[in-house]
């Protein structure tokens, strides 16, 4: 993670957060959640290469839902791809119900980032500043 | 370990259902906000029991805890279901008081009724992971149904392998497109109606026998 935030180096701009898969693999469900949420409410851009599980995501609804509080944090604004209803999945995958979770998730605070346009290929946000 | 974890769990879940045939199905209502979930359910538990389950509002988050009304009885085409229907607040990763002062609301009603509001998705995201047995999952047939929480929520939905039905609901209204709807998600039965009016209602029960059942 940098040391310095867009703030400290003077500049007013949007903290920009990319997580590669290998960084997210070997966190907790929690740490996860933490690690996304602290960097939202922090006002950055959090950025996973690989996304959570449907399971994580149900999490951190529910996570988001209890750190509302008024005129300070509205909730977060997330997108991933559409699955691809051709997207392969194993037979074994299939049988046990697993998806895959490698899909590309952008995540803002509600009140700073806005979905222009997404579709299997493509996601187009507008970010503003604090 | 983690396939032989997963293996196991998915076994349990089966042989928990078969051998729970004879109890009520607990069938959660899911959807976004202002998608007329509480009006669906509402409009079959008064079909079926002659009371309701809660208030309807055009304002967004009127149900704010999950409401379960208990041993329906639905039969169609010869096949019977009991369920509990559940009844839960829309689900967003969102809320802004101020979006309720646009209702005529003071300040301290609308934080309040935000407040009750986050309350009431965290505890319909725990309803699904742990105490429904199938789900509802209406949709506004005027709206695009590709969001991310429509996304997320059938993706969560899809994981814990339980059956859903998908209703395309408000097709009363001009707008209404139930095809955006199918296509949107196709590996699920999309069931058209408007639960405000009644129309389709004979569909959605032989389904509802069918799927659950």
């Amino acid at each position: 993670m940098p040391e310095a935030t867009a703030s400290d180096n003077g500049t007013d701009g949007v903290q920009i957060d990319l997580f590669s898969g290998n960084r997210m693999a070997n966190l907790t469900s929690m740490e996860k959640i933490r690690l996304i949420l602290d960097g939202v409410r922090d006002g950055n851009i959090v950025i996973l290469e690989e996304g959570l599980s449907p399971d994580e995501e149900s999490k951190l609804i529910e996570v988001t839902m209890a750190e509302i509080s008024p005129d300070e944090f509205n909730g977060i604004e997330i997108e991933t791809y559409p699955r691809s209803q051709t997207a392969d999945q194993s037979f074994l995958d299939r049988l046990m119900g697993r998806q895959s979770t490698q899909k590309l998730t952008v995540i803002g605070p509600a009140n700073q980032i806005q979905t222009l346009h997404k579709d299997e290929n493509l996601i187009s946000a507008l970010v503003s500043r604090k | 370990m983690g396939l032989l974890t997963d293996l196991r769990d998915s076994i349990s879940r089966v042989v928990d259902r078969l051998f729970s045939e004879s109890e009520p199905k607990r069938i959660g209502i899911y959807g976004p906000p202002n998608a007329g979930k509480t009006t669906l359910a509402n409009r079959i538990a008064r079909d079926w029991t002659g009371d309701a389950i809660g208030p309807e509002s055009h304002i967004p988050h009127e149900t704010r805890r999950a409401r379960r009304k208990e041993n329906v009885e639905i039969e169609r085409n010869g096949k019977k279901v009991t369920i509990d229907i559940v009844d839960t607040p829309g689900v967003t990763t969102k809320v802004d008081y101020k979006e309720f002062l646009e209702h005529d609301m003071e300040k301290d009603d609308a934080v309040r009724r935000s407040r009750e509001a986050t309350e009431g998705v965290a505890e319909a995201m725990h309803w699904l992971r742990e105490d429904v047995d199938g789900v509802i999952y209406v949709l506004d047939s005027t709206k695009d149904p590709i969001s991310q929480v429509n996304t997320m929520l059938i993706g969560i939905i899809e994981s814990q392998d339980l059956p859903v039905l998908i209703f395309a609901n408000k097709i009363d209204l001009e707008e209404a497109n139930v095809e955006r709807i199918a296509n949107a998600y196709p590996q699920h039965e999309t069931v058209e109606l408007s639960a405000l009016e009644g129309e389709n209602m004979d569909e959605v029960y032989a389904k509802i026998a069918e799927y659950f059942a």
